[in-house]
């Protein structure tokens, strides 16, 4: 509860912003247009989806480029699911579920190798599945899957909440992401996520303490397919269409940009560097088609210059000399939140 | 029959692509340590050039051909100038972000240079026409392709082998410190390593102008099936990767042959296969 008390009567800056952008999330509805309320789910899919990422990545130590077809699959299974019966609680926990499941069973096959031919296999498995769902005529194939119904939140002869209004969306999309956010919040600071991180520190150390550091891996890869899953399902729900380039290992290249920009060692680092990812895209849209070129020179100059992001640059300079310090720690150290 | 020899020909002309970006891929992974994703858009800045000398600029096919090379090995000495330089002996992740970023800079550069519409250049009239083999009809720039790709694979051995700089490059792919200390100057030798690498893959997108649509994004799709190619010939092997990029090409082609619609998924099987049941790829030594 020290927390929940700390977020409502903030007492460092960190926590402040932190309280102020979540209000601001939650009045958006009350003045922003259909546009402003687009961009924030986007950006908030876009940051579950980087979580994926940043828990190989940052915190196991592990670059998978197959993260998009988990994301793919979380997207297909509630399309499919909506199409058949059109209630939203089934159609998200059955493509998370689903995507859960595969990322337990191509985890078990990836998690037998670290570095290049981790990155490689994730690679072949996630191509394909980019070939197998652009030919599988029951997901559309090459067009996709289009035509998914609007489905309310049912519980039969409870309730039924209409998923008509837009703002109804945004606050679903909303509330599910906070939730998914917090339960990986508590997830990297629990003994487990500190077993990943012992896992990309020292592989071999982390072996004599007895845990098996093949399963841990396997948990961590599952765990991280459930997360783009998740992504997956929430695009399904605002898009209302499925693509099969959702699951071209080109897809996996936004979050993996957004986690660096923000900063991969960190919890805060997708979440800041998905927020910064649409802001860029958004302007640097507005003037030219070829938006990929800017992003991709400043992920250059990430990773020649900067290479813990936004929030390592802010830990590193500008918070220690506020005299603050931010919500969670270093790579290397777990920090309670002193004052 | 004449349909497997001919497939079998189609899966060879296939396979040379995969083979010269692969042969690149492998000199820079071998020497610098840098494994470069960004490689199939240097194939592509290869297709790129000899199309705008060839087709554009109306020259001469082989002159064409070798300045495009000249052109990608230039791009290639900037990219590992300024931008390889500083990550030699980073984390593989932090190589592979900043090498795939390259991807999304060369895609996005060459379509707003050269735009998005394609059409294939003419033909040289000496390559064109087509051959009688085992009673099939099979085009004289197949053959061109396979040959440009075997003699590639000769001359790579033959200047890693036989040259002073071939041996030097060795020496430092196997130990770096040492060959550094023996006086070779590891810098110098690190950009012509790189502009080697990238000149081969050029040679690849070069060739391809007259019968495959040069686009961008083609780099990223190459490069798949060239690392597809790496991790199963083992990484580092230079005849593995040769020996790898024929099997993934014929059993591709055969595939379309008997399973038509599976073969852009069983090289990728192919790849799953080899890494679950022997990691270290066909030719390497146990990890």
């Amino acid at each position: 509860m020290s927390k929940l008390k700390e977020l409502l009567m903030p007492k460092s800056i960190p926590s402040a912003l932190l309280l102020a952008l979540l209000v601001l999330m939650f009045v958006i509805p009350a003045f922003g247009g259909d546009y402003a309320l687009y961009l924030v789910m986007s950006i908030l899919i876009l940051c579950l989806f980087s979580f994926s990422v940043n828990l190989l990545l940052g915190y196991t130590g592990l670059l998978s480029f197959g993260q998009a077809v988990f994301y793919a699959t979380g997207a297909y299974a509630c399309g499919k699911i909506l199409q058949a019966y059109p209630n939203l609680l089934v159609g998200i926990i059955g493509g998370v579920v689903i995507s859960c499941v595969l990322a337990f069973i191509l985890g078990w096959f990836c998690v037998r190798h670290t570095r290049i031919y981790f990155a490689m296999i994730t690679l072949a498995f996630g191509m394909m599945g980019f070939s197998w769902f652009v030919r599988w005529r029951f997901v559309g194939g090459y067009y996709g899957l289009t035509y998914v119904p609007r489905a309310p939140i049912e519980i039969p002869y409870l309730f039924s909440i209409s998923m008509e209004p837009r703002f109804a969306q945004y606050y679903f999309v909303l509330i599910v992401s906070l939730i998914a956010i917090y339960l990986f919040y508590r997830l990297v600071h629990s003994p487990l996520g500190l077993s990943f991180q012992g896992i990309r520190d020292s592989e071999s150390r982390f072996a004599f303490t007895g845990i098996s550091v093949r399963n841990t891996r396997l948990l961590c890869f599952a765990i991280a397919g459930t997360y783009a899953g998740l992504a997956g399902v929430l695009t399904t729900f605002v898009e209302l269409a499925v693509s099969p380039f959702a699951s071209h290992w080109a897809t996996s290249a936004g979050p993996v940009i957004a986690t660096l920009l923000g900063g991969m060692y960190t919890f805060s680092g997708p979440i800041v560097g998905s927020i910064v990812y649409y802001l860029v895209k958004d302007l640097v849209v507005r003037h030219t088609m070829q938006w990929m070129l800017p992003l991709g020179i400043v992920v250059v100059a990430l990773v020649l210059g900067l290479r813990g992001g936004i929030v390592g640059a802010l830990q590193r300079s500008l918070f220690p000399r506020l005299g603050v310090r931010f919500m969670e720690g270093s790579s290397n150290e777990r920090s309670d939140i002193k004052h | 029959m004449e349909a497997v020899i001919l497939q079998g020909l189609n899966g060879l002309t296939a396979a040379m692509y995969i083979w010269l970006v692969a042969a690149g891929l492998t000199i820079a992974f071998g020497v610098l340590g840098v494994l470069n994703l960004a490689h199939g858009s240097l194939y592509m800045l290869g297709g790129f050039f000899a199309f705008t000398f060839f087709h554009l600029l109306g020259l001469n096919f082989a002159l064409s051909i070798i300045l495009a090379i000249i052109a990608v090995g230039i791009c290639g000495f900037l990219m590992e100038r300024f931008f390889l330089r500083p990550i030699y002996g980073e984390a593989l992740e932090i190589q592979l972000i900043l090498t795939f970023a390259f991807i999304l800079i060369l895609d996005n550069a060459t379509r707003y240079i050269w735009g998005t519409a394609f059409t294939l250049p003419k033909m040289p009239s000496l390559l064109e026409g087509r051959v009688h083999i085992a009673g099939g009809v099979f085009a004289i720039y197949n053959l061109f392709i396979i040959a440009t790709g075997i003699a590639v694979f000769a001359i790579v051995w033959l200047i890693l082998d036989k040259t002073w700089w071939g041996k030097s490059v060795r020496a430092a792919a196997s130990d770096r410190e040492m060959a550094n200390a023996v006086g070779i100057n590891i810098r110098t030798l690190f950009s012509t390593a790189f502009i080697f690498a990238a000149m081969v893959a050029a040679v690849g997108g070069a060739v391809s102008i007259p019968v495959r649509v040069i686009t961008s994004g083609i780099g990223g799709t190459i490069i798949v099936d060239a690392f597809i190619v790496l991790v199963i010939g083992s990484l580092g092997s230079l005849t593995g990767a040769f020996v790898a990029a024929l099997i993934i090409g014929l059993v591709s082609a055969y595939c379309q042959l008997y399973i038509p619609g599976m073969q852009m998924f069983v090289p990728y099987l192919v790849m799953a296969i080899v890494l679950t049941i022997r990691p270290q790829g066909i030719f390497g030594e146990a990890r």
